[in-house]
């Protein structure tokens, strides 16, 4: 295991180098930024909403009590999204979603010896490879996060809607009775460093394969494993950091 | 000129290169060949760098590339070709960004120089035209030729191939390697290609050494290998019924 981090921190140290040339750099982090930003948009967006909804579905159904304002509904289901369901559950689809194809994508490429090739030509096959998916993943995943969060309270609007559980009108007054901006703060915290562990561990994975198909498929699952895994273990540091 | 001294390579307790030593010299075609699992191809890596030897050193025109760093190497590195037994192509590139790819990062030229020397490439393997192509639309021989024209894109000083004619068809195989050959003389290219292939030996081996068991088992020229009394050489070199004809012949 200790091997493993060692070897995890110099291929990160190796992916930060100085960059050949860096206008290449530049269009590689743009092509990634679309693969990973624009590429996850219609997987984010529908989890939002149905995540959004449900949450708010559950609340009312929970805290059903003529003691209890309505409001509250939109109080609570406005924090868990912010604070939970959009960075934590966005960054356990987006691992399956982004990771996977990263490391597949990556070990690919060792095994058909297209890594190689870098190297002989003189480019650093890290910087190349895995620092445009990592500046890549902390941009677009805190974006995507924020995203998430708006559209899982339209979720959670839409089910107030559809049903006569709880107002809108409440719901909405919910959501804007109390509003703490360190929640907003510790999500996108969580959704930037989510970002980074998607991108590097499934990166490592993907470089340090060795053999063929059987392999590259291996990888990409260890990469989604261990992302999922290090996602939860962050969640919890950064919850107990900063709340 | 590419000048090897005393390569040793373990990996764990397999020791697959034993001293090694040879000369590559310029505008030849130099052939290191070997049964499988001879450490033909363990020695290629050794040279380019992909592998450090355990033991010994490598000079690319005297400076010794061994012991250099990775920032070292870049400027030689820019002075290398290689192709690899599969092409190693990059799949998500057209057969132009391919060949432009490190044209792109090392040279400062426009971008219409840069189509102008992917076109001259592309017309110099016999594949114009096929620039939007993608790896995956390619056969086998149009993959290598690709591969041989992004080697070549840098104007390279040393060209290293890896099993040139695996998986090809004979006729195939033959233009691979006469393409090879014209390249080295036309450019007076220091050219190293693992095979063990006996068309590419025969055909278009200046220099060839014998590995066997990871050691030097014997080094001469094309005109030589079918009269060497090594025993191991003549297993390998005459192991099918038609290089045996042929030798009754000579």
């Amino acid at each position: 295991m200790f091997t493993s981090l060692g070897r995890y921190i110099l291929l990160l140290r190796l992916s930060f180098r100085k960059p050949e040339k860096f206008s290449v750099y530049w269009a590689e982090i743009m092509r990634e930024m679309i693969s990973i930003g624009i590429g996850s948009l219609g997987i984010i967006g529908i989890i939002s909403l149905f995540i959004g909804a449900v949450a708010v579905i559950q609340v009312a159904f929970q805290l059903n009590s003529p003691i209890i304002p309505d409001t509250i509904a939109g109080s609570i289901a406005r924090d868990s999204t912010v604070l939970e369901f959009s960075p934590t559950i966005s960054a356990l689809v987006l691992a399956g979603r982004v990771g996977s194809s990263i490391a597949s994508q990556i070990g690919t490429m060792r095994v058909t010896e297209q890594i190689d090739a870098l190297e002989i030509m003189g480019v650093n096959a890290p910087g190349y490879l895995i620092s445009p998916k990592i500046l890549a993943g902390i941009t677009m995943v805190p974006m995507l996060n924020i995203l998430s969060i708006c559209l899982g309270l339209l979720g959670g609007y839409i089910a107030c809607a559809a049903s006569d559980d709880i107002a809108p009108a409440d719901f909405v007054l919910g959501l804007r009775d109390g509003f703490l901006p360190i929640t907003l703060q510790a999500s996108l915290i969580k959704s930037f460093a989510f970002g980074f562990i998607i991108t590097s561990v499934c990166a490592y994975q993907g470089f340090y394969t060795s053999g063929g198909a059987l392999e590259v498929g291996q990888s990409a699952t260890r990469g989604v494993v261990w992302s999922c895994i290090m996602i939860l273990f962050a969640d919890l540091i950064i919850s107990r950091v900063m709340l | 000129m590419i000048e090897i001294k005393d390569i040793y390579k373990t990996f764990g307790d397999n020791e697959v290169l034993k001293g090694i030593s040879a000369q590559f010299l310029p505008g030849k075609n130099n052939l290191i060949i070997g049964g499988s699992g001879s450490g033909k191809t363990t020695l290629l890596k050794c040279i380019v760098g992909l592998h450090e030897p355990t033991k010994g050193q490598v000079f690319f025109n005297d400076q010794n590339f061994t012991e250099m760093s990775f920032e070292e190497r870049v400027p030689i590195r820019t002075e290398i070709g290689m192709l690899f037994q599969n092409s190693a192509l990059f799949d998500s590139m057209t057969v132009e960004e391919n060949i432009m790819f490190p044209l792109n990062l090392f040279t400062n030229q426009s971008k219409s120089e840069k189509l102008d020397r992917a076109n001259f490439c592309l017309e110099r393997v016999n594949l114009k035209g096929k620039n939007k192509l993608f790896p995956a639309e390619l056969s086998g021989g149009m993959k290598k030729r690709v591969g041989i024209a992004r080697a070549i894109s840098m104007q390279p000083k040393y060209l290293f191939v890896d099993e040139p004619n695996s998986g090809l068809d004979p006729k195939t195989s033959i233009l691979i390697d006469e393409l090879i050959a014209e390249l080295t003389k036309e450019y007076d290219i220091t050219t190293v290609v693992v095979t063990h292939d006996m068309n590419s030996v025969m055909g278009i081996g200046d220099h060839i050494i014998f590995l066997h068991q990871g050691q030097k088992w014997w080094e001469g020229s094309n005109k030589e290998i079918a009269h060497t009394d090594k025993q191991e050489l003549n297993d390998f070199v005459f192991a099918s019924k038609f290089m045996q004809a042929a030798k009754e012949k000579l």
